[in-house]
Protein backbone atom coordinates (compact mmCIF):
# COMPACT_ATOMS: atom_id res chain seq x y z
CA UNK A 1 0.00 0.00 0.00
CA UNK A 2 3.02 2.42 1.18
CA UNK A 3 4.48 1.44 -2.19
CA UNK A 4 2.58 3.64 -4.30
CA UNK A 5 0.99 5.74 -2.51
CA UNK A 6 3.33 8.72 -2.73
CA UNK A 7 3.04 8.27 -6.70
CA UNK A 8 -0.88 8.46 -5.78
CA UNK A 9 -0.58 11.97 -4.04
CA UNK A 10 1.55 13.24 -6.89
CA UNK A 11 -0.98 12.73 -9.79
CA UNK A 12 -3.68 13.77 -7.32
CA UNK A 13 -1.88 17.21 -7.16
CA UNK A 14 -1.83 17.39 -10.75
CA UNK A 15 -5.15 16.55 -11.64
CA UNK A 16 -6.58 18.67 -8.80
CA UNK A 17 -4.28 21.34 -10.22
CA UNK A 18 -5.57 21.38 -13.32
CA UNK A 19 -9.08 21.33 -12.40
CA UNK A 20 -8.25 24.07 -10.74
CA UNK A 21 -6.86 26.06 -13.59
CA UNK A 22 -9.46 25.34 -15.90
CA UNK A 23 -12.31 26.49 -13.87
CA UNK A 24 -10.68 29.16 -12.73
CA UNK A 25 -12.93 32.53 -12.62
CA UNK A 26 -10.05 34.65 -10.56
CA UNK A 27 -6.28 35.02 -12.17
CA UNK A 28 -4.63 34.88 -8.82
CA UNK A 29 -6.63 31.52 -7.89
CA UNK A 30 -5.18 30.15 -11.19
CA UNK A 31 -1.72 31.04 -10.28
CA UNK A 32 -1.65 29.32 -7.06
CA UNK A 33 -3.18 25.98 -8.79
CA UNK A 34 -0.47 25.87 -11.07
CA UNK A 35 1.60 26.33 -7.63
CA UNK A 36 -0.32 22.95 -6.99
CA UNK A 37 0.36 21.18 -9.74
CA UNK A 38 4.08 22.19 -9.24
CA UNK A 39 4.15 20.66 -5.89
CA UNK A 40 3.58 17.28 -7.52
CA UNK A 41 7.18 17.49 -8.92
CA UNK A 42 8.43 18.13 -5.13
CA UNK A 43 6.48 15.48 -3.99
CA UNK A 44 7.54 12.61 -6.61
CA UNK A 45 11.03 13.83 -6.87
CA UNK A 46 11.12 13.11 -3.04
CA UNK A 47 9.52 9.75 -3.44
CA UNK A 48 11.58 8.59 -5.81
CA UNK A 49 14.57 9.60 -3.78
CA UNK A 50 13.78 7.94 -0.58
CA UNK A 51 15.16 4.63 1.05
CA UNK A 52 13.86 2.85 3.48
CA UNK A 53 15.42 3.86 6.57
CA UNK A 54 17.70 6.09 4.80
CA UNK A 55 19.31 9.29 6.72
CA UNK A 56 18.97 12.93 5.72
CA UNK A 57 22.65 12.89 3.02
CA UNK A 58 24.26 15.33 5.59
CA UNK A 59 27.24 13.37 6.71
CA UNK A 60 27.91 16.14 9.59
CA UNK A 61 27.24 14.08 12.57
CA UNK A 62 26.62 10.59 10.84
CA UNK A 63 29.98 8.75 9.35
CA UNK A 64 30.21 8.52 5.56
CA UNK A 65 28.94 5.27 4.22
CA UNK A 66 25.74 5.45 6.95
CA UNK A 67 22.52 4.37 4.28
CA UNK A 68 20.63 7.69 3.04
CA UNK A 69 18.27 8.88 0.72
CA UNK A 70 19.42 10.15 -2.44
CA UNK A 71 21.29 13.44 -2.58
CA UNK A 72 20.36 14.56 -6.43
CA UNK A 73 16.89 14.56 -6.39
CA UNK A 74 16.71 16.41 -3.51
CA UNK A 75 19.01 19.46 -5.20
CA UNK A 76 16.70 19.20 -7.87
CA UNK A 77 13.69 20.13 -5.44
CA UNK A 78 16.00 23.16 -3.90
CA UNK A 79 16.34 25.38 -7.27
CA UNK A 80 12.61 23.85 -8.32
CA UNK A 81 11.39 25.47 -5.05
CA UNK A 82 12.99 28.43 -5.69
CA UNK A 83 12.73 29.17 -8.78
CA UNK A 84 8.83 28.17 -8.50
CA UNK A 85 8.44 31.41 -5.81
CA UNK A 86 10.07 34.01 -8.43
CA UNK A 87 8.13 32.85 -11.69
CA UNK A 88 4.09 32.48 -9.75
CA UNK A 89 5.58 36.36 -8.51
CA UNK A 90 5.82 37.08 -12.22
CA UNK A 91 2.62 35.40 -12.68
CA UNK A 92 0.99 37.60 -10.37
CA UNK A 93 2.52 40.88 -11.87
CA UNK A 94 0.73 39.83 -14.91
CA UNK A 95 -2.51 39.35 -12.86
CA UNK A 96 -1.82 43.17 -11.40
CA UNK A 97 -1.49 44.48 -14.54
CA UNK A 98 -4.23 42.44 -16.23
CA UNK A 99 -6.59 44.45 -13.28
CA UNK A 100 -4.98 47.46 -14.17
CA UNK A 101 -5.75 47.23 -17.71
CA UNK A 102 -9.82 45.02 -17.78
CA UNK A 103 -10.66 46.43 -14.13
CA UNK A 104 -11.13 42.13 -13.77
CA UNK A 105 -9.33 39.31 -12.72
CA UNK A 106 -11.61 37.09 -14.50
CA UNK A 107 -10.01 35.05 -17.40
CA UNK A 108 -13.04 34.87 -19.14
CA UNK A 109 -12.95 38.98 -18.96
CA UNK A 110 -9.53 39.63 -20.89
CA UNK A 111 -9.75 40.40 -24.35
CA UNK A 112 -6.91 40.28 -26.85
CA UNK A 113 -4.91 43.36 -26.39
CA UNK A 114 -5.52 45.90 -29.58
CA UNK A 115 -1.45 46.40 -31.35
CA UNK B 1 -15.27 28.74 -24.01
CA UNK B 2 -17.93 28.69 -21.14
CA UNK B 3 -17.17 27.42 -17.52
CA UNK B 4 -19.38 24.45 -18.44
CA UNK B 5 -17.65 23.12 -22.05
CA UNK B 6 -14.26 23.65 -19.94
CA UNK B 7 -15.40 21.59 -17.32
CA UNK B 8 -16.44 18.82 -19.24
CA UNK B 9 -13.36 18.76 -21.74
CA UNK B 10 -11.38 18.63 -18.47
CA UNK B 11 -13.55 15.39 -17.14
CA UNK B 12 -13.51 13.35 -20.33
CA UNK B 13 -9.70 14.13 -20.40
CA UNK B 14 -8.36 13.84 -17.42
CA UNK B 15 -8.41 10.54 -16.87
CA UNK B 16 -6.68 9.76 -20.13
CA UNK B 17 -3.74 11.64 -19.16
CA UNK B 18 -3.98 9.85 -15.67
CA UNK B 19 -4.02 6.70 -16.99
CA UNK B 20 -0.47 7.47 -19.07
CA UNK B 21 0.65 8.52 -15.54
CA UNK B 22 -0.02 5.56 -13.53
CA UNK B 23 1.58 3.72 -16.90
CA UNK B 24 4.73 6.14 -15.76
CA UNK B 25 4.51 5.14 -12.46
CA UNK B 26 4.39 1.99 -12.68
CA UNK B 27 7.77 1.79 -14.10
CA UNK B 28 9.18 3.23 -11.01
CA UNK B 29 10.80 1.68 -8.31
CA UNK B 30 8.80 0.74 -5.38
CA UNK B 31 8.67 3.87 -2.83
CA UNK B 32 11.40 3.65 -0.38
CA UNK B 33 13.65 1.11 -3.26
CA UNK B 34 15.38 3.58 -4.24
CA UNK B 35 18.61 2.23 -6.55
CA UNK B 36 19.65 5.18 -8.04
CA UNK B 37 23.64 4.98 -8.69
CA UNK B 38 24.67 8.07 -8.69
CA UNK B 39 23.01 9.01 -5.14
CA UNK B 40 24.81 6.28 -3.68
CA UNK B 41 28.05 7.14 -5.18
CA UNK B 42 27.78 10.93 -4.45
CA UNK B 43 26.77 10.38 -0.78
CA UNK B 44 30.07 8.10 -0.22
CA UNK B 45 32.58 10.76 -2.24
CA UNK B 46 31.05 13.73 -1.72
CA UNK B 47 32.82 14.32 1.76
CA UNK B 48 36.57 12.57 1.08
CA UNK B 49 36.53 14.28 -2.59
CA UNK B 50 35.12 17.57 -2.14
CA UNK B 51 35.19 18.20 2.17
CA UNK B 52 31.41 18.80 1.96
CA UNK B 53 29.61 17.06 4.49
CA UNK B 54 25.80 18.42 3.10
CA UNK B 55 25.78 16.25 -0.01
CA UNK B 56 22.91 18.37 -1.44
CA UNK B 57 24.88 21.39 -1.43
CA UNK B 58 27.67 19.68 -2.84
CA UNK B 59 25.52 18.34 -5.93
CA UNK B 60 24.24 22.22 -6.26
CA UNK B 61 27.34 24.36 -6.24
CA UNK B 62 29.98 21.43 -7.50
CA UNK B 63 29.01 18.54 -9.29
CA UNK B 64 26.19 20.56 -11.58
CA UNK B 65 27.06 24.09 -10.58
CA UNK B 66 26.78 24.38 -13.72
CA UNK B 67 23.37 24.00 -14.41
CA UNK B 68 22.17 25.64 -11.08
CA UNK B 69 24.18 29.12 -12.73
CA UNK B 70 21.21 28.14 -15.62
CA UNK B 71 18.31 27.61 -12.70
CA UNK B 72 20.11 30.82 -11.17
CA UNK B 73 19.51 32.94 -14.05
CA UNK B 74 15.81 31.71 -14.50
CA UNK B 75 15.30 33.44 -11.25
CA UNK B 76 17.62 36.02 -12.33
CA UNK B 77 14.87 36.69 -15.29
CA UNK B 78 11.75 35.95 -13.71
CA UNK B 79 12.69 39.28 -11.40
CA UNK B 80 14.08 41.40 -14.40
CA UNK B 81 10.46 40.45 -15.91
CA UNK B 82 8.63 41.25 -12.95
CA UNK B 83 10.32 44.45 -12.89
CA UNK B 84 9.56 45.27 -16.62
CA UNK B 85 6.09 44.02 -16.00
CA UNK B 86 5.33 46.24 -13.16
CA UNK B 87 7.41 49.44 -14.32
CA UNK B 88 5.56 52.47 -13.30
CA UNK B 89 3.74 54.37 -16.31
CA UNK B 90 4.36 57.98 -17.48
CA UNK B 91 1.01 58.92 -15.56
CA UNK B 92 1.56 56.67 -12.38
CA UNK B 93 5.05 58.14 -11.68
CA UNK B 94 3.70 61.38 -11.31
CA UNK B 95 0.99 60.09 -8.75
CA UNK B 96 3.57 58.73 -6.73
CA UNK B 97 5.93 60.80 -6.65
CA UNK B 98 5.71 62.53 -3.40
CA UNK B 99 7.28 59.66 -0.99
CA UNK B 100 5.89 61.59 2.22
CA UNK B 101 2.49 61.14 1.06
CA UNK B 102 3.65 57.41 -0.12
CA UNK B 103 3.95 56.94 3.70
CA UNK B 104 0.35 57.78 4.49
CA UNK B 105 -1.37 54.81 2.46
CA UNK B 106 -0.24 51.95 4.11
CA UNK B 107 -1.98 51.51 7.99
CA UNK B 108 0.19 52.12 10.71
CA UNK B 109 1.62 48.97 12.30
CA UNK B 110 -0.19 47.72 15.67
CA UNK B 111 2.33 48.59 18.79
CA UNK B 112 2.26 44.22 19.39
CA UNK B 113 3.71 43.85 16.02
CA UNK B 114 6.14 46.84 15.82
CA UNK B 115 8.06 45.55 19.24
CA UNK B 116 7.27 41.72 18.07
CA UNK B 117 9.00 43.14 14.74
CA UNK B 118 11.71 44.78 15.99
CA UNK B 119 12.78 41.98 18.65
CA UNK B 120 12.84 39.72 15.17
CA UNK B 121 15.17 41.82 12.85
CA UNK B 122 18.23 40.19 14.45
CA UNK B 123 17.75 37.31 15.04
CA UNK B 124 16.14 36.44 11.64
CA UNK B 125 19.57 38.50 9.80
CA UNK B 126 21.92 36.55 12.29
CA UNK B 127 20.11 32.61 10.77
CA UNK B 128 19.88 33.88 7.54
CA UNK B 129 23.95 34.11 7.88
CA UNK B 130 24.11 31.40 9.14
CA UNK B 131 22.37 29.35 6.57
CA UNK B 132 23.98 30.99 3.56
CA UNK B 133 27.10 30.28 5.46
CA UNK B 134 27.00 26.60 6.94
CA UNK B 135 25.81 25.82 3.11
CA UNK B 136 28.32 22.98 2.73
CA UNK B 137 28.07 21.75 6.00
CA UNK B 138 24.46 21.50 7.55
CA UNK B 139 21.49 21.77 5.51
CA UNK B 140 21.01 25.22 3.55
CA UNK B 141 22.85 27.20 1.35
CA UNK B 142 22.56 30.56 -0.56
CA UNK B 143 19.03 29.89 -1.77
CA UNK B 144 17.39 29.12 1.56
CA UNK B 145 19.60 31.63 3.65
CA UNK B 146 18.71 34.36 0.85
CA UNK B 147 14.88 34.02 1.81
CA UNK B 148 15.42 34.53 5.19
CA UNK B 149 17.88 37.53 4.37
CA UNK B 150 14.90 39.13 2.56
CA UNK B 151 12.51 38.14 5.13
CA UNK B 152 14.36 40.30 7.94
CA UNK B 153 14.21 43.11 5.46
CA UNK B 154 10.47 42.51 5.08
CA UNK B 155 10.05 42.57 8.79
CA UNK B 156 11.30 45.84 8.64
CA UNK B 157 8.74 47.13 6.45
CA UNK B 158 6.10 45.03 8.80
CA UNK B 159 7.15 46.59 11.81
CA UNK B 160 8.30 49.94 10.89
CA UNK B 161 7.10 52.03 7.63
CA UNK B 162 8.11 51.87 3.73
CA UNK B 163 10.18 54.67 3.95
CA UNK B 164 12.35 52.81 6.48
CA UNK B 165 12.47 49.72 4.45
CA UNK B 166 13.67 51.94 1.50
CA UNK B 167 16.34 53.08 3.69
CA UNK B 168 17.60 50.20 5.05
CA UNK B 169 17.27 48.76 0.92
CA UNK B 170 17.60 51.26 -1.53
CA UNK B 171 16.42 50.00 -4.85
CA UNK B 172 19.77 50.90 -6.20
CA UNK B 173 21.02 48.98 -4.37
CA UNK B 174 19.09 46.07 -3.82
CA UNK B 175 19.62 45.88 -8.14
CA UNK B 176 22.93 45.96 -8.07
CA UNK B 177 23.36 43.24 -4.82
CA UNK B 178 20.90 40.96 -7.18
CA UNK B 179 23.24 41.70 -10.34
CA UNK B 180 26.50 41.25 -8.30
CA UNK B 181 25.16 38.22 -6.75
CA UNK B 182 24.51 36.30 -10.08
CA UNK B 183 27.67 37.96 -11.47
CA UNK B 184 29.73 36.45 -8.99
CA UNK B 185 28.73 33.07 -9.45
CA UNK B 186 29.65 33.14 -13.15
CA UNK B 187 32.90 34.50 -11.94
CA UNK B 188 33.42 31.48 -9.47
CA UNK B 189 33.07 29.48 -12.78
CA UNK B 190 35.77 31.34 -14.52
CA UNK B 191 38.18 31.08 -11.89
CA UNK B 192 37.69 27.10 -12.07
CA UNK B 193 38.23 27.81 -15.73
CA UNK B 194 41.49 29.86 -15.59
CA UNK B 195 43.01 28.71 -12.24
CA UNK B 196 41.54 24.77 -12.67
CA UNK B 197 41.37 24.54 -16.71
CA UNK B 198 37.68 23.44 -16.20
CA UNK B 199 34.46 25.96 -15.72
CA UNK B 200 33.31 25.74 -12.32
CA UNK B 201 36.24 23.11 -11.10
CA UNK B 202 37.38 23.48 -7.85
CA UNK B 203 40.29 25.89 -7.87
CA UNK B 204 40.94 26.78 -3.53
CA UNK B 205 42.07 24.75 -1.06
CA UNK B 206 39.40 21.98 0.49
CA UNK B 207 39.70 22.63 4.33
CA UNK B 208 39.01 20.43 6.97
CA UNK B 209 34.77 18.68 6.61
CA UNK B 210 32.57 20.63 8.66
CA UNK B 211 35.08 23.59 9.03
CA UNK B 212 33.37 27.07 8.03
CA UNK B 213 35.91 27.49 5.62
CA UNK B 214 35.94 24.14 3.70
CA UNK B 215 35.26 22.45 0.63
CA UNK B 216 36.39 24.94 -1.63
CA UNK B 217 34.69 27.27 -3.69
CA UNK B 218 31.20 26.06 -2.17
CA UNK B 219 31.01 28.53 0.53
CA UNK B 220 31.79 31.39 -2.04
CA UNK B 221 29.07 30.59 -4.80
CA UNK B 222 26.59 29.51 -2.10
CA UNK B 223 27.13 33.67 -0.47
CA UNK B 224 27.29 34.64 -4.51
CA UNK B 225 23.69 32.99 -4.63
CA UNK B 226 22.50 34.36 -1.63
CA UNK B 227 23.02 38.03 -2.38
CA UNK B 228 21.78 36.92 -5.61
CA UNK B 229 18.43 35.53 -4.03
CA UNK B 230 18.28 37.74 -0.69
CA UNK B 231 18.28 41.21 -3.81
CA UNK B 232 16.09 39.31 -6.07
CA UNK B 233 13.01 38.73 -3.56
CA UNK B 234 13.67 42.11 -1.73
CA UNK B 235 12.87 43.56 -5.39
CA UNK B 236 9.77 41.50 -5.60
CA UNK B 237 8.54 42.85 -2.65
CA UNK B 238 9.30 46.35 -3.34
CA UNK B 239 7.82 46.33 -6.79
CA UNK B 240 4.41 44.90 -5.61
CA UNK B 241 4.62 47.29 -2.65
CA UNK B 242 5.04 50.33 -4.76
CA UNK B 243 1.82 48.77 -7.15
CA UNK B 244 0.11 48.94 -3.96
CA UNK B 245 0.81 52.50 -3.33
CA UNK B 246 0.12 53.39 -7.24
CA UNK B 247 -3.36 51.56 -7.36
CA UNK B 248 -3.78 53.20 -3.56
CA UNK B 249 -3.13 56.33 -4.58
CA UNK B 250 -5.67 56.23 -6.83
Amino acid sequence: MISFLPYAVAAWLIAIGLYGIVTSNNLVHLVVCLSVVQSATYVLLLAIGYKTGGQAPIFADIPVGTTAVDPVVQALSLVDIVVEATVTALLLALAVQAHKRFGSIDPDDLRPLAG
Amino acid sequence: MSLRGRRALFLVSIPVALLVLVAAFAGLPDFGNYSGVYGRALNLIAVPQRHATDVVTAVNFDYRAFDTMGEEFILFAAVLGLAVVLRSMREEHRRASHEADEEHKFDEPSSLLRAFGVLLVGPVLVIGLYIVSHGAITPGGGFQGGVILAAALLIVFLAGEYLAMKFVAPHALVEFGEAAGAGGYVLVGFGGLVFAGVFFKNFIGLGDPAHILSAGTIPISNGAVGIEVAGAFVLLWTEFLDQALVIRGK
